[in-house]
């Protein structure tokens, strides 16, 4: 497969010049090409926002729902049909603000799905405030001292809750990020890949060159299985660690654990209401 | 007598729901028609709940106000039921929860004490039932068999003390026959019966099942849980994934999910719940998803009554969600109804590709009842979705409407369902052009919903003076005032389809010289949504929101109160 087949031709795209956007969409291209995963078998999965656009802009089936609620449907998804690769993405304040609850009881439940949140740390849809990833002291129009709160740490709070998979990656190296997404999307459970990228538009601070500056990638000796440590270098403070963090290989998904899929392993569109079995059941209240 | 209502009221977690059951099975072997309900408060132990029980050779499916025999288990029993104990109501208890009541029928049963003699006082239950059974003269032998079998299916060491008890409680109400404490003079039953007794929410539940229901994802609330713990029970049998979400926003957008990938999918909440659903709702009018939501209403707004009964929940399902598009309501009126119409949701839902509700209360799904079946070769179920070639749109303009939908990986075509407004193929479109085609497509089809409109049912003579109205759970309640009535003038229109209303409403309406709606909401939401679909006024409205359901005598009482008026 090329990443052509799953070009939609020349598309009125709604992202700035410059934006990370183009390059994840790009790797995602790539990704999918080399998974020789079918647009028909790909379900894409997003909120709202500029990085939930993502699934309009090359051939794939999606489900583009509410602000915040890209993961529920998700899972109902993947649940009703787990033949179906699917992915859940959207921005940072889509899947860490509205969508917070949702993703720390999906990180729970294990869905075998890729999470990939755009993470601008910043509002780019609705013009510049500020996102649960903002820095503090970040000036927006809305935080005009600047911002209050401390950032909401996605990759620390994956770990607390012992996430299945938990990775980290800039929209800027496309190599090193397609290597992540592609683990990501083979790993069997809830996959989280928070990938950094500019907002070219609205953030003036986390510029391309801050995130090179400001992040390093974890090396070959780091060991993904120790949960402990990949708890510390999430908090650091001074430069931020890209990669894999962690990786817990003992979890069952969800799909797993349904009964349904026991003995037969048909998606529910295949299977019938069983008349007979009713009747039994009805009966017995007499 | 025609029937017998008996109450049992005490504390909860004191085990009233045991003897419920338990009671409801025997007196429905015996052949007897059987009415159960309860009224709770919103604790796990304390505080003061009673179950009623009415038996008949005749029909009975509907809540009194009148107590035949009281079994109190609590002191406070007797003043939380008020008025409605009587001098004629024959009271039994144990000497602390009668006492200060001489004016009443009372008679001492040491219960606890008697339990206690066998082993604990949970025993109190069954010997109740031992009483209950004599004084109704049921045959010892279909009593001992319904303990047996009841017991057993608990646990094995229960069964042995459970017949003590029951032995206790039989002896008991025999001698109170004879010395004349406690004569029922109620007809007997010439044959056992073989009709099922169900609750509301079982009615629902195997109408779910019965419509192909195999995914379930809702947030625990009352009086909706009762719902998905049942399709839960049944979800190795059944096929059915049941989930329970984080938050009711999580629950309907997972169930939007499933029914996109190809499941058939329902939600079970209450009005708070429901609140918070209702973007999704928006959502599901959108994309032109099918959902099946069962609301089950209870005294609002915010938390307000949680255990209680009300239908103030109308308005809501119906105006929520942002946005014009279609959606079809249902309230069932009798369990064959909540089994019927629930049933029938689910392809309505996949049909047309709208939500489509089930509007139940907490006086509907508590209550039990006997019926002599549910057929099922009456019902089929069919499944709209298709397989899609390479140049699928999901949004295709078509006459009706209705877009031919196809599901992510059956077929050569992509599917692409978009919250913002769409084009054809499911792209975001700031167009205005196709933003009011999208609308008018979506709109276009409420003219195929309409041609399968129920219509509303009209008990008694099409020769009507007065007609009565009514919808959902009420049914059955008006239904015997009527009765009680007994003017061959007085009909009852009942409507267990509440949107969209039937266009030949306005024919029954017009042909009253006098009409009355009742419900339970303090605005009659339902006769405000008939004046604005048909211009037609209703003259007399009956209305309760105190929490309870309406009793067979209130609604007696206010027609009879109306109609007097009205002869000058």
């Amino acid at each position: 497969m090329n990443t052509k087949d799953y070009d939609l031709g020349p598309i009125d795209i709604a992202w700035c010049p410059g934006c990370g956007n183009y390059s994840i969409l790009n790797t995602l291209k790539q990704v999918l090409a080399e998974l020789k995963i079918s647009s028909q078998q790909l379900v894409v999965v997003s909120g709202i926002g500029q990085g939930a656009k993502i699934p309009q802009y090359f051939k794939t089936n999606y489900f583009n729902g509410l602000h915040g609620r890209a993961l529920p449907p998700a899972t109902g998804i993947k649940a009703a049909n787990p033949n179906l690769t699917v992915i859940a993405e959207s921005g940072d304040g889509d899947m860490y603000g509205e969508g917070g609850n949702h993703f720390i009881h999906a990180t729970r439940r294990n869905p075998d799905i890729t999470n990939i949140v755009h993470n601008n740390m910043v509002y780019g849809l609705t013009k510049g405030q500020a996102s649960p990833t903002s820095e503090a002291g970040f000036k927006t129009p809305i935080q005009l001292n600047g911002v209050v709160s401390q950032p909401f740490n996605p990759i620390s709070v994956a770990i607390a809750l012992d996430a299945s998979f938990v990775a980290r990656a800039f929209a800027g190296d496309i190599e090193e990020t397609k290597k992540i997404i592609k683990k990501a999307i083979l790993h069997k459970g809830y996959a989280l890949v928070d990938i950094f990228q500019p907002c070219v538009t609205f953030n003036k601070i986390n510029t391309y060159d801050w995130f090179k500056e400001h992040t390093y990638y974890l090396d070959s000796k780091y060991d993904v299985t120790n949960r402990i440590d990949a708890f510390k270098i999430s908090i650091e403070q001074n430069k931020l660690p890209l990669g894999i963090f962690y990786i817990n290989k003992n979890k069952k998904t969800f799909e797993q654990t349904l009964k349904t899929y026991k003995q037969n392993k048909k998606p529910l569109y295949q299977r019938q209401a069983q008349m007979d079995k009713i009747i039994k059941l009805i009966n017995s209240n007499k | 007598m025609n029937d017998i209502t008996i109450v049992l009221c005490g504390e909860a977690g004191q085990g009233i729901q045991t003897v419920e059951q338990l009671f409801t099975k025997i007196v429905k072997k015996s052949g007897f028609n059987v009415f159960s309900t309860k009224e709770y408060m919103s604790r796990v132990r304390g505080g003061s709940n009673s179950t009623q029980l009415r038996i008949s050779t005749g029909p009975v499916n509907a809540y009194v106000d009148r107590i035949d025999i009281l079994i109190t288990l609590s002191e406070n029993a007797i003043k939380h039921l008020g008025n409605r104990v009587s001098k004629k109501t024959i009271i039994m208890g144990e000497k602390n929860h009668i006492k200060n009541n001489k004016n009443l029928k009372v008679i001492e049963i040491p219960f606890s004490q008697y339990a206690k003699e066998i082993g604990n006082i949970i025993f109190s239950n069954t010997i109740a039932v031992g009483v209950l059974s004599a004084v109704c003269n049921i045959d010892k032998k279909v009593v001992t068999e319904q303990v047996e079998d009841f017991f057993s299916r608990k646990k094995k060491n229960l069964v042995k003390n459970n017949l003590l008890a029951l032995e206790k409680g039989y002896h008991i109400g025999n001698e109170l026959v004879k010395n004349g404490k406690a004569r029922i003079n109620i007809s007997q039953p010439t044959k056992q019966k073989n009709d099922i007794v169900l609750s509301g929410t079982q009615a629902i539940a195997l109408g779910a099942i019965a419509g192909g229901c195999n995914f379930i994802s809702s947030y625990p609330m009352s009086p909706s849980t009762g719902v998905l713990t049942f399709l839960s029970q049944q979800s190795n049998d059944f096929d059915i994934i049941v989930e329970q979400a984080e938050d009711e926003i999580s629950a309907i957008n997972m169930a939007l999910g499933a029914w996109y990938a190809g499941a058939r999918a329902m939600v079970t909440t209450s009005g708070g719940g429901y609140a918070l659903m209702t973007e999704g709702i928006s959502l599901a009018g959108m994309i032109e998803s099918p959902i099946v939501i069962h609301l089950s209403q209870r005294p609002a707004p915010a938390t307000g009554l949680p255990t209680r009964t009300e239908q103030s929940d109308l308005e809501h399902a119906l105006y929520s969600g942002h946005g014009d598009f279609p959606k079809i309501i249902f309230a069932p009126g009798t369990l064959e109804d909540g089994f019927y119409l629930t049933q029938k949701a689910f392809n309505l839902a996949d049909k047309y590709q709208v939500p489509v509700y089930i509007l139940t209360d907490q006086y509907f799904v508590d209550s039990y009842y006997n019926i002599t079946s549910i057929k099922l070769d009456r019902i089929s179920n069919m499944n709209y979705f298709i397989k899609t070639n390479k140049n699928y749109q999901r949004y295709e303009l078509t006459k009706n409407g209705i877009s031919p939908r196809g599901i992510p990986g059956y077929g050569n075509g992509l599917v692409c369902v978009d919250s913002d407004e769409h084009d054809e193929e499911g792209r975001i479109t700031e167009s205005m052009d196709i933003r009011t085609k999208m609308v008018d497509k979506r709109l276009r089809k409420i003219k195929e919903i309409g041609k399968e409109t129920l219509l509303p049912k009209l008990i008694g003579s099409k020769n009507y003076k007065t007609l009565i109205i009514g919808w959902g759970s009420t049914y059955h309640i008006i239904k015997e005032a009527l009765e009680k009535i007994n003017q061959k003038n007085i009909s009852f229109l009942h409507f267990n389809q509440i949107y969209p209303i039937h266009k030949d409403t306005l024919k029954y309406l017009k042909k009253a010289e006098k009409t009355i709606i009742v419900e339970n909401n303090a605005t009659s939401q339902f006769s405000k949504l008939i004046k604005l679909h048909t211009d037609y006024e209703i003259n007399h409205n009956i209305l309760l929101y105190s929490g309870l359901p309406f009793s067979v005598e209130t609604v007696e009482k206010q027609i009879k109160q109306i109609l007097k008026r009205g002869q000058k």
